[in-house]
């Protein structure tokens, strides 16, 4: 229970251009999509987005601020928001 | 005993997309297989041999880049398959080399762990290690090779060094001959990220981070994909690209003219009248040579390409381009096979393969050959050269350029409208994620890109050889044979099997304007688009009209089509699936004749539908 809420970070689909932080949770059924939330979250993972992993939204589209681009520790990854919901951060 | 130890051996390159596979592929066995700075470049399994110096045959593998064995597309499925020996007629690899982007080390250290549960005794090559050096990153090579259990070499596939290092560590490897079966499975999420765990541990100790980390693709993504400017920025590059492609290509195209031309003049000139001088200077060099004048457009439009495929802008435009993809059902990843069938459909319609839904793959398939490959070029350039004035607009834009944008554009959201009608309304289907590496910039390599337009003009000159030319002898001896009559009156042509031929078919195409010798191209033209203008060219040769060659073609069509005509067959070719090659390869892509008919069917719709309501608005217009 405690833990939890120490989890408890921002998904990263809120965070806005130049935001830095470190991500505490990858969970894919915070994501509902076309993906089984299971698939999701190991694309995420395998794409790096793992707990501990530092990230920092570096850009975003013209409509809707969609899609996003951050850096997930030395790789630059473009992902769209709606998938961005799966991944929580504790930002600085 | 010796022979045992030089057996041929198997030896198969595994990694991350965009780590330089290929490009050490290239340098192992000197092959000039594609390498460009986007992930997803290579999409089938390529063989390769080179013989170690020991005299041992070496088949070498190159697979597509993968972020994990679990292969999420075909892509990635054929590497899969590779690695665990279960492509068919193929035994497992003897060795693996894991390729790594040496500045990039944490995700392809977890794909090695996987790589460890098959079993194969493998070989970590860190390529990409002048980068590496200039950012200051140290890596302890021989902690590393311990804490891994294997080989350790550095790499630096563009510039071919630390290739006998590789050759030799994978052949003790060889001739070590270890490994197990294979224990590997599809991993949970929780194993992934147990490997994460253990990647990062071996990160933290062997390699110390750059001191003087890449800023240069920061600094420029902060222009390129501001969310404005970056938009704006990629139009300008796109109508560029169109623009350069009518206008920069004249003096080289006029020379290429010239020389068909004195050729013909030479050619006619020892040869005796008739026949055989009908056949080699109407039939052949007016044909192949109206065709051949169009490789300087050709390659500037590739040379484009080619810069935005090696400088790593193309997953930029991927990225800006994404909202609109996602329009139309698609995402930001599907663009780069559409731009890729800005070439040519056929890569087009393979680079399909990384794309994870078979839903989202096939409308991406069905809408590829919409876009305007480069044999559409020949076509268009013919048209407008004859019916679009050569004008300035707002004192600088080419009014012909301006056209031939035009008809990119409308391929490009032609592509997009038909992909919203299987998609959204179809299918009903919302796109799948969009999870895209955008690779560090890097700046071409001069001779490499000199090479890949190179390899682009011999295979345009194979095609005019290989299909161009045989076609042009058929289509010569059809407007040839049979000889009118005694006492014929009309042109000799009417009287040929061609003639014959495009009279027949003729009414069916005049409600879009076409007259009988456009109907007559469109056949030939079927093996290939710009088989038509060679055909056009032959044909009214043939017919006795003055000259032969393309700037006569160009009179030709100028005086006796009218406009409305012109714009109609070039709705038509904007649409018409004049392509026998695609359609036989989305037959292999999709294992069946279904595809292929739907999308026949469907483009043949479009393009008489295009064409006729653009000649009859044209023909309201007065442009008749
Ligand atoms: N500076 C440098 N660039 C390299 C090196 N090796 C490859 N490259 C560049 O890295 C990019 C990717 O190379 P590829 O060989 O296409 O990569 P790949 O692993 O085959 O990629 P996929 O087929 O997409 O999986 C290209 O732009 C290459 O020119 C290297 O050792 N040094
Ligand atoms: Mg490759």
């Amino acid at each position: 229970m405690s833990n939890a809420d120490l989890d408890a970070g921002t998904p990263l689909s809120l965070a806005s251009v130049g935001l830095s932080g470190v991500i505490v949770r990858v969970d894919g059924t915070r994501a509902p999509g076309m993906l089984e939330p299971e698939e999701l979250e190991r694309r995420l993972l395998e794409m790096g987005f793992v707990e501990g992993a530092r990230v920092r939204v570096l850009h975003q589209g013209l409509l809707g601020g969609d899609p996003i681009a951050v850096k997930v520790d030395d790789m630059r990854v473009a992902l769209r928001r709606s998938e961005a919901r799966a991944i929580e951060v504790n930002f600085d | 005993m010796t022979d045992a130890v030089q057996a041929p051996a198997r030896v198969a390159l595994v990694g991350n997309p965009n780590s330089g596979k290929t490009a050490l592929f290239n340098a192992l066995t000197g092959a000039r297989q594609k390498v460009a700075n986007y992930a997803g470049v290579t999409v089938e399994r390529k063989e390769g041999v080179l013989t170690t110096p020991g005299g041992r045959t070496m088949h070498i593998i190159d697979l597509p880049g993968t972020y994990s064995l679990r292969a999420r597309s075909p892509d990635e499925a054929v590497t899969r398959d590779a690695v665990l020996g279960r492509l068919e007629g193929e035994p497992e690899p003897d060795v693996l080399v894991a390729v790594a982007d040496a500045t990039n080390l944490r995700l392809v250290l977890r794909l090695i762990l996987e790589l460890k549960q098959v079993g194969r005794p493998f070989v970590l090559a860190l390529n990409m290690y002048d980068i590496a050096q200039r950012q200051g990153l140290r890596i302890d090579l021989e902690g590393l090779s311990r804490e891994l259990g294997a080989p350790v070499v550095t790499t630096v596939a563009t510039r071919k060094r630390g290739i006998d290092d590789l050759v030799a560590a994978a052949d003790a490897l060889v001739i070590k001959h270890e490994g197990h079966a294979s224990v590997w499975h599809e991993p949970s999420a929780a194993e992934i990220r147990a490997a994460h765990g253990e990647a990062q541990r071996i990160m933290r100790t062997y390699v110390k981070p750059a001191e003087r980390p890449d800023t240069f693709t920061g600094k420029v993504d902060g222009v390129l994909l501001h969310p404005a400017a970056g938009l704006l920025i990629l139009g300008v590059v796109l109508f560029l690209m169109f623009q350069a492609v009518f206008t920069w290509a004249t003096p080289a195209a006029d020379g290429i003219e010239a020389g068909f031309k004195a050729l013909g003049e030479l050619v006619a000139g020892v040869t005796p009248d008739g026949l055989i001088r009908s056949l080699i200077v109407d039939g052949l060099i007016a044909g192949v040579g109206s065709v051949v004048v169009f490789l300087p457009q050709i390659l500037i439009l590739f040379f484009f390409i080619i810069l935005l495929e090696d400088s790593g802008y193309l997953a930029r435009a991927a990225f800006l381009l994404d909202r609109i993809m996602g329009f139309a059902g698609l995402h930001g990843r599907a663009f780069i096979p559409l731009l890729s069938s800005v070439a040519c459909a056929i890569p087009g319609v393979m680079a399909t393969r990384v794309i994870e839904q078979k839903h989202d793959r096939l409308t991406t398939i069905m809408t590829a050959p919409l876009m305007t490959c480069s044999a559409r070029i020949p076509v268009y350039a013919l048209i407008i050269a004859a019916l679009i004035p050569n004008e300035k607009v707002w004192g600088w834009v080419s009014l012909q350029g301006l056209v031939m944008f035009g008809l990119y554009a409308i391929g490009i959201v032609s592509a997009l409208l038909v992909s919203f009608v299987i998609q959204r309304l179809f299918w009903r289907r919302h796109s799948e994620p969009f999870l895209m590496e955008l690779p560090a910039y890097k700046t071409p390599d001069p001779g490499g890109v000199l090479l890949q337009l190179w390899q682009r003009a011999g295979i345009f000159i194979n095609r005019a050889g290989r299909i161009i030319l045989p076609l042009m002898v058929l289509v010569w001896v059809l407007s040839t044979f049979p000889y009118p009559p005694e006492g014929a009156t009309g042109p000799a042509i009417d009287y040929s099997f061609a003639g014959m031929i495009g009279h027949a078919i003729e009414p069916l195409f005049a409600p879009i304007g076409f007259n009988w010798q456009m109907c007559i191209a469109l056949i030939p033209g079927m093996a290939a688009r710009e088989v038509a203008v060679a055909a056009l060219g032959t044909v009214y040769a043939v017919g006795d009209i003055e000259g032969s060659g393309l700037a006569a073609l160009e009179g030709i069509v100028g005086s006796q089509w009218s406009l409305a005509t012109g714009l109609s067959f070039l709705a038509w070719y904007v649409y018409a699936p004049q392509c026998v090659a695609t359609l036989g390869v989305v037959k292999r892509e999709t294992n069946s004749w279904f595809w292929p008919a739907v999308m026949f069917v469907y483009m043949v719709t479009l393009a008489y539908g295009a064409s006729f309501l653009t000649f009859n608005v044209a023909k309201a217009m007065g442009w008749g």
